[in-house]
């Protein structure tokens, strides 16, 4: 049986969806993923899609699920390298993933996550008012 | 409308999904479909195969390519001989299910083709049918 | 037909080749209006080796069955010709007269070759107008054909002409619209911009549409199918140039754009991506 595997950077969790995904597996990566997340306490999940060339509603909704549930679990996720067919098709679906963090690349992911999860000591002008 | 080639696949379970994804692509690619299209056939087809074993209780998906004049495209027909769908108008609704998806299946699956058909008798089975023109 | 019938055609261009060229070449040169787009060097040279070409396929029986193998390179020479002139701007009748106007001194020279026989004489006249017939359609289909790729390849570069989409720093991306967006217009602009972000990894796109004079329903819808889209895809988009009047239109059409970032003019949409990107500093620093 397939299985998507599921790596750990740091306080990071990055997926990389590369195959063609069936209904059975996309539940299972929601299963796992938020496991893994409670498990082990990482702030972020990256969430690979640029191998897939196809994103349907039921995979969307896969997707729009994890998000929210890692949420829930205190994590930040974000979806990455959607191709640009695969978009077209999921706005005429009418998915418009609202909610889901996104970005173009891998590294542009992990930069978006390390800005929305701050570490103390570089803590932005925003939040100079609050006393650490 | 000619029909240039025809071929029928199961529709039993979750990874025959993916079969016909994968067949759909294939003969997109071979009618000239862009990248965009053959997204959009695929995508419209894995819809209705899920509906097909989901509502349906599995039936069968028949992928035709159709020539008609200088214009080809690409037709999948559903079938099942499941429950039915006892009002077509609702099940075609955004938003609207019965099952725990978002319903988007249909009314979304008809958004990304040219031509939409859907006909069901309560208790004898659904018939569905995409096609798309290159 | 029988054989010996058969025979005489090829028999004919074989052996009055010279005459048949002279004769073939002024009949072209009458037909064509003078500074005609082709030379009659050129002219010849086609002529010579379609002749002969003739003679080689109609030499291998079926004389009326262009679509024999025999007449294989016979099909290519003409398809060359009426396709080159295609191209080159003929009239379907110009084109079609390179292979008609062979008629008349071929019919001649049958003629003079067997005019005590009539019905030999009328049968091979027969199967001469019938390969004529079927040439001169043949040609006038390639021509037509030749001329809808001409179409068909201007319509897309029209369109790929129409939708530059070009970088205006690092991570900045702008589409400058220009025109009247129909559907498959901005099928094509929503699918050069996409692709070009993924391309340039750039995180922002400002579509400028200062240059569209007016927008209805299904164009804002498709705007913001662009927007939603590249959102999907992890880049932000701007829109700038909105006129006015669309502004007025947009807010009648009910079309909420509310979740779109939309700026004056294509200045004040660049400033704001530097300021998005975080460049802004950099970008202003040579000025100071």
């Amino acid at each position: 049986m397939d299985r998507i595997p599921i790596l750990k950077l740091r306080d990071l969790l990055l997926v990389s969806i590369q195959v063609d995904m069936h209904d059975r597996l996309a539940m299972q990566l929601q299963d796992e993923l938020t496991a893994k997340i409670s498990e082990t306490g990482a702030r972020g999940v990256l969430i690979d899609i640029s191998s897939l060339d196809i994103v349907d509603s039921f995979i969307g909704r896969m997707i729009a699920n994890i998000a929210a549930m890692a949420r829930v679990l205190d994590a930040e996720t974000v979806v990455v390298g959607m191709q640009p067919a695969v978009a077209i098709t999921l706005v005429e679906l009418g998915l418009n993933l609202p909610g889901v963090r996104t970005a173009l690349n891998v590294d542009k992911g992990m930069a978006l996550l390390e800005s929305a999860t701050p570490d103390v000591e570089d803590l932005p002008d925003a939040d100079a008012g609050r006393t650490e | 409308m000619p029909v240039a080639r025809s071929d029928t696949l199961e529709l039993r379970s979750a990874a025959d999904v993916v079969s016909v994804r994968q067949a759909v692509r294939t003969w997109a690619i071979e009618a000239g479909f862009s990248l965009v299209d053959q997204t959009k056939m695929v995508t419209a087809a894995s819809e209705i195969a899920r509906n097909t074993i989901d509502y349906g209780g599995g039936g069968t998906a028949t992928l035709e390519l159709i020539v008609e004049g200088p214009r080809r495209g690409l037709r999948v027909v559903f079938e099942d001989t499941g429950p039915g769908i006892p009002d077509i108008q609702q099940a075609l609704t955004d938003h609207f299910t019965t099952g725990n998806g978002l319903g988007l299946g249909l009314g979304g699956a008809k958004r990304l083709v040219n031509d939409f058909n859907i006909s069901s008798r309560v208790g004898e089975g659904t018939r569905v049918v995409i096609t798309r023109w290159k | 037909m029988s054989a010996a019938t058969d025979a005489v055609i090829p028999r004919i261009l074989k052996t009055n080749e010279a005459e048949l060229l002279d004769e073939w070449l002024k009949e072209q040169l009458t037909a064509f209006r003078p500074g005609s787009k082709i030379s009659e060097t050129e002219l010849r040279g086609q002529s010579k080796e379609f002749l002969n070409l003739l003679q080689q396929a109609t030499q291998a029986g079926h004389v009326t069955d262009i679509q024999a193998p025999s007449f294989g390179r016979v099909r290519d020479m003409l398809g060359d010709v009426s396709r080159s002139r295609g191209l080159q701007g003929f009239s379907p009748s110009e084109t079609a007269t390179f292979v008609l106007s062979l008629k008349r001194p071929l019919f001649a020279r049958i003629r003079t070759e067997l005019g005590g026989d009539a019905d030999t004489l009328a049968t091979v006249t027969w199967s001469a107008t019938e390969l004529f017939d079927k040439l001169g359609l043949y040609t006038t289909e390639v021509y037509q054909k030749s001329r809808e790729e001409v179409i068909k390849r201007q319509q897309q570069e029209l369109l790929e002409l129409s939708t530059p989409v070009v970088k205006l720093w690092d991570g900045i991306l702008a589409l400058p619209m220009i025109g009247t967006l129909d559907s498959a217009r901005t099928q094509i602009v929503m699918e050069s911009l996409l692709q070009r972000i993924v391309e340039t990894g750039a995180d922002i796109a400002i579509i400028d549409i200062t240059g569209v004079p007016t927008v209805d329903t299904l164009t804002a819808q498709h705007l913001l199918k662009t927007v939603t889209a590249a959102r999907l895809m992890g880049a932000d988009c701007i829109i700038s140039g909105i006129r006015p009047q669309i502004a007025q239109t947009i807010v009648h059409l009910g079309v909420d754009l509310g979740a779109v970032i939309t700026k004056a003019t294509l200045a004040d949409a660049f400033r704001r991506a530097l300021e998005m990107t975080g460049q802004r500093q950099r970008a202003l620093k040579p000025r100071a």
